[in-house]
């Protein structure tokens, strides 16, 4: 049995106007049905307003269904008695790192969740030095999280989640706020947490690279799930993304390209090395 | 006609124990009409360089010259100023306020002084120039998407008529399509008003399309400033300061040393599908 499962989920709410009276009713997310096994890495697309990050509060309780069920690792989110564990199970990480950080001192900081938990103290500060070494962060566990970088302040969130020990952590535009390497780092953490502690990855983002890592992409429209397949199978969509608002890597657009002007190259190139390896097998080299 | 930084810098907390330089020794011209883009990690200086030059910061060492003039100098008009050197900040969209759209981008030629029938030909003007549809204009602010807001929040600062847009991540946040299409109208702007733009973005790809000249900072000072094909042509010193080339640029240098026979100086996915069409030749070129 999957570690999330969603089956025809619904969520609407009401729409006011200025002086709260309602206007109608909006269908944010439209009968979805989700499986996700332990220690996949699933990836979210879709554009803005299309219902990715109401899905996602649906997994960690911040928000119920009104139409169908969400099972996470078997409970239902929607009974309130589980929704400390499930919160534990299942953690979030948000666009913002600032927004996420309280601590004064770093590893303050990651200790805050197993702390309110109830963990002793000894396992907390196991907890703490375990998950800052898996984000990189270590060295870092005296310093003041405000001096941080943006990358390093996300990496600092990651860990405090870890901390709880989830089944599956679910990280909403992690690094829509930061520079070339701060996303490079994020997402490199978020690997070997999957890869080696085999944590479940629902990774939302709108940097189309970010995805080419993940075992499934999910691409959603409308508060529907549109379209879903590998990396690959995704991404040899082009026009079809391009309908959905969405983007390819551009190693993958320029590979579309170069197809479209007649060079035989196969569908769904991802990375630089692919598109390298094609080319050179069609020239004279 | 320019703003020209002569020696700027700048301390925090000056006189303190916590004294830092955030800018160091910067000297810069922009000339009238430029497109460019201002790249750097995160606390390499940029958010810090744009606010001085509409004279939000004021440098601890060095002048600023705008027109000719200090603009630091007494009785230098900075209301003036603030209205030629329009500023954009990251997520502009949290500074909408009023009951309407129309009347959002009143605000800032309202406070010029000017005449009701000038703040409104100001206002409609600035919103048609990005893109933003007529059948919206008295919608509230708030319900509209994140692009159509971001594109009010530029309407706003265009409607003061500036002769310098800065824009800091214009597109953070934003997916694919909305990013291409708030670019895409900046850069019609400037070709129909001839209007100095600056772009902030960690986004190689985007700034690789759109701009004439790139300004690297590092540490408080200028690393590079030159055109992109020259600045991306030192990658690997942008690597080690947490920046990169656009994926495309990396491609080209892998066929290349594989001995296929192409420019590495590529930029744009247009010039790397021209400049590899024409090396492979023959059949398909």
């Amino acid at each position: 049995m999957g570690i999330i499962q969603a089956s025809k989920l619904v969520f609407e709410y009401i729409r006011r106007d200025e002086e709260g009276n309602a206007e109608g009713v909006t269908r944010a997310v439209d009968h979805v049905d989700l499986d996700v096994r332990q220690g996949e890495f699933v990836a979210i697309l879709g554009h803005n307003g299309s219902g990715k990050s109401t899905l996602a509060k649906h997994i960690n309780a911040i928000l119920y269904p009104t139409e169908g069920t969400v099972l996470v690792d078997g409970k239902d989110t929607k009974d309130e008695a589980y929704v400390w564990e499930i919160r534990q199970k299942a953690g979030m990480v948000f666009q913002n790192p600032d927004n996420q950080i309280i601590g004064q001192v770093v590893e303050e900081d990651v200790g805050f969740g197993p702390e309110n938990m109830g963990v002793p103290t000894k396992e907390i500060w196991e907890r703490v030095e375990e998950s800052l070494r898996a984000v990189g962060m270590y060295e870092f566990r005296k310093h003041s999280p405000n001096k941080l970088s943006g990358g390093q302040k996300q990496r600092v969130s990651i860990a405090g989640v870890i901390a709880m020990h989830p089944k599956c952590i679910i990280l909403d535009e992690p690094t829509a706020m930061l520079d070339p390497n701060g996303r490079k780092e994020v997402i490199r953490a978020v690997r070997a947490l999957n890869q080696v502690e085999n944590v479940t990855i629902l990774l939302i983002t709108h940097y189309m690279e970010e995805v080419i890592y993940a075992d499934r992409v999910l691409v959603m429209d409308q508060g529907r799930v549109e379209m879903q397949g590998t990396p690959r199978e995704v991404f040899s969509r082009v026009e079809r993304l391009k309908q959905l608002r969405l983007d390819v890597p551009q190693v993958t657009m320029l590979a579309h390209e170069l197809k479209k002007k007649g060079v035989p190259l196969p569908d769904g190139i991802l990375t630089t090395q692919e598109l390298t390896e094609a080319i050179l097998r069609i020239s004279d080299i | 006609m320019a703003i020209i930084l002569d020696h700027v810098s700048h301390i925090y907390e000056k006189d303190t124990q916590m004294a830092a330089f955030a800018l160091k020794d910067v000297c810069l011209t922009i000339p009238d009409g430029q497109f460019i883009g201002l790249i750097g990690h995160t606390g390499s200086g940029k958010s810090t360089l744009v606010q001085h030059l509409n004279g939000l910061l004021a440098p601890t060492g060095g002048h600023i010259y705008f027109n000719g003039r200090d603009i630091h100098d007494d009785g230098f008009d900075k209301k003036e100023l603030r209205s030629k050197v329009g500023l954009v900040f990251q997520y502009p969209e949290h500074q909408l306020f009023e009951v309407d759209v129309f009347t959002d981008v009143c605000f800032g030629p309202k406070n010029l002084g000017l005449s009701q029938k000038e703040i409104q030909l100001r206002a409609f003007d600035a919103l048609r120039q990005v893109g933003f549809p007529e059948e919206y204009f008295y919608q509230s602010p708030f319900d509209l998407s994140g692009g159509q807001k971001r594109r009010v929040a530029i309407a706003g600062v265009l409607a003061m008529k500036p002769e310098v847009l800065v824009l800091d991540e214009p597109t953070a946040g934003l997916d694919p399509k909305g990013r291409d299409e708030i670019l895409d109208r900046i850069a019609a702007l400037k070709a129909e008003t001839g209007i100095t733009v600056v772009l902030v973005s960690h986004s190689m790809e985007d700034i690789a399309r759109y701009v004439d000249r790139i300004i690297v900072m590092n540490r408080g000072s200028v690393l590079f400033d030159d055109v992109p094909k020259e600045v991306f042509g030192h990658y690997r010193e942008l690597e080690a300061v947490g920046l990169a080339a656009p994926q495309v640029t990396y491609i080209m240098q892998a066929l290349r040393e594989k001995g296929m026979s192409v420019r590495t100086d590529v930029t744009t996915l247009e010039e790397a599908e021209r400049e590899i069409m024409r090396s492979l030749g023959g059949e398909w070129g």
